[in-house]
């Protein structure tokens, strides 16, 4: 579904993402790891379009969507959450999922349209998925930390993506929630058949979800397989997880 | 009984009641007061139109009186000099302002933040320049006076009906656009540009439209200016004049759709009211300013949603929720 294909990007001098090529199937739940610093959101940041590439190519679904802007590559069918939080704050929950389903069905150029009941159903069905209809009529920059995080992922779930890239879904969530989290991504897209590619720091997660995982280091891919040929890789014990396992 | 009334009625409410009041102002009113609420109509016409770029669309312009002297100017020239029907004219002047709003916006939107603002207020400057500078068009300096409207415009009274007509038209129309699926788009490009683009929001595209439809606005501000001054200077261009239209949107509430009107009220007749009293009305204005920023930054609109949101917010603290993932 997604091809990487010697990509690389650098900031300056400094090399973030060196000659990285990598695939994910449809279907399966893979994950990026690696230290702080390794490139794996910039990896992101190149997959949607927000970065440029200095050289290397991306296709989805066999179509080269390097160089595409973020737009361009939502309508493809890539969805995406990121690290920090990154909702709009002044909207209520249900103005920010309503505004990526309008955007989602292309009524965004009508300008006489009355837009407070549109698509009023399959918003809330997407707040329902994420647990937030009990908050939907609040501002969402008051939610609490949890809540913005389910928004988030609300949000991307919009644009119903068959491959959904999230930067760090648990990050700075507590066990029970980073595990009610966890448990939420994965029903979700389980359901829906969703194609997902996570960043998680979390190695508990990740080797119970995971059917591929890849690891990054210094910009470079240091091992990708199955989870357990990544747990018994040597370069990977050595460089990253003799530090977390 | 307004309490089981929603939002969207409300306001329609509140519309309705202050088209009303302004309805009645000719048959109550001194010919002053027609004159000085003839003003107050195209000025909340103007800070209404500014607001669609910075309270909706997030962009701050301070160069929005460079499309309301452009409609102003086109409408003049156009039907006093080169004696082009009234009708016609009335139009091609906003929309002639409008195609300029697409040349300078297809730069303004290439820069964020401070550069956006800055290069708005060039381009004013530049639109200043040229009406100074071409005398043979503009009347430089001396800017074209006498500009007689049709005979069924004479009476103060008929200009009044014509411009609370036109502008209650055009408010209805703006209402519409910030509360359509457009507008949606607009306070999310506003909110955070970056993730819009991440929703599949075009940003420059729809930043360049907003733009072009506020100047069109503005320039319609300009014509029912001419209307009602019979003129038109260089000085509708100042830099105060952009600073006054930023200052009612600001003091009004720029996340409100009601709060350059509401601000566009307050700042006019309190400057009709200081000047009486003192020559430093700008002095005042900069205290107000300072007041409002510091201490109300949702503007005046913004007073009673901000205390009821606390209200809520500490009634919640004694509610548990539902669903909530803990951090």
């Amino acid at each position: 579904m997604l091809r990487v294909e010697k990509v690389s990007k650098s900031f300056d001098g400094f090399v973030a993402v060196s000659q990285v090529s990598m695939t994910v199937k449809e279907g399966e739940i893979a994950s990026l790891i690696g230290t702080n610093g390794a490139g794996k959101t910039t990896l992101f940041n190149l997959i949607t379009g927000h970065l440029r590439s200095d050289e290397g190519e991306i296709y989805f679904k066999d179509r080269r969507i390097t160089h595409l802007r973020p737009y361009h590559i939502v309508r493809l069918g890539i969805g995406r959450s990121f690290q920090r939080l990154n909702i709009f704050p002044r909207l209520t929950v249900f103005e920010n999922v309503q505004a990526a389903v309008i955007s989602y069905k292309k009524e965004t150029l009508s300008f006489l349209r009355p837009r407070e009941r549109l698509f009023e159903g399959e918003t809330q069905r997407i707040l329902d998925e994420v647990g937030l209809t009990a908050v939907r009529n609040e501002i969402s920059g008051s939610l609490s930390y949890g809540y913005q995080k389910q928004l988030e992922f609300g949000i991307a779930l919009a644009f119903e993506p068959e491959l959904l890239l999230l930067d760090e879904p648990t990050a700075g969530l507590s066990a029970v929630g980073t595990s009610h989290a966890m448990e939420l991504i994965v029903n979700v897209i389980k359901t829906r058949g969703t194609t997902l590619l996570v960043i998680e720091h979390d190695m508990h997660v990740v080797f119970s979800i995971s059917d591929h995982i890849i690891v990054l280091h210094g910009g470079r891919v240091i091992s990708d397989g199955t989870p357990e040929q990544v747990r018994t890789d040597p370069e990977v014990q050595k460089s990253y997880l003799g530090e977390s396992l | 009984m307004l309490k089981g009334l929603k939002m969207k009625n409300k306001e329609l409410l509140f519309g309705i009641g202050l088209f009303i009041v302004f309805a009645l102002i000719p048959v109550i009113g001194s010919k002053y007061t027609i004159y000085f609420s003839t003003q107050l109509l195209f000025t909340i016409l103007f800070a209404t139109s500014l607001n669609l770029l910075v309270g909706h669309a997030g962009l701050f312009s301070f160069g929005h009186v460079g499309f309301y002297a452009i409609g102003a100017y086109a409408f003049t020239i156009l039907y006093k000099t080169y004696g082009v029907p009234f009708g016609v004219s009335f139009v091609a002047g906003p929309l002639l302002a409008a195609v300029a709003a697409v040349i300078f916006g297809y730069f303004c939107i290439r820069l964020t933040k401070i550069y956006f603002t800055f290069l708005t207020l060039a381009f004013a400057q530049i639109i200043w320049a040229i009406t100074f500078k071409w005398t043979p068009v503009t009347g430089g300096d001396s800017g074209i006076v006498g500009v007689t409207p049709p005979s069924f415009l004479i009476p103060l009274n008929n200009t009044y009906f014509l411009t609370l007509g036109v502008v209650a038209v055009l408010i209805y129309v703006m209402y519409r656009i910030a509360h359509s699926p457009f507008g949606l788009m607009l306070n999310v490009i506003r909110e955070n540009p970056n993730r819009a683009e991440f929703i599949g929001v075009n940003v420059r595209l729809y930043q360049l439209i907003i733009f072009t439809i506020s100047g069109f606005f503005a320039g319609f501000a300009g014509v029912l200016f001419v209307l009602l001054t019979r003129s038109i200077f260089p000085d509708v261009l100042l830099v105060t004049r952009s600073i006054d239209v930023v200052a009612m949107v600001i003091v009004g509430g720029m996340y409100n759709f009601w709060g350059p009107m509401i601000g566009a009220v307050v700042l006019l007749y309190l400057n009709s009211f200081v000047k009486v009293y003192t020559e430093y009305w700008l002095l005042v204005l900069g205290i107000i300013l300072a007041v409002v920023v510091l201490f109300f930054p949702d503007g005046i609109s913004g007073i009673f949603p901000w205390i009821s949101a606390r209200f809520k917010r500490l009634m919640a603290r004694f509610k548990p929720r539902k669903g909530e993932l803990s951090a």
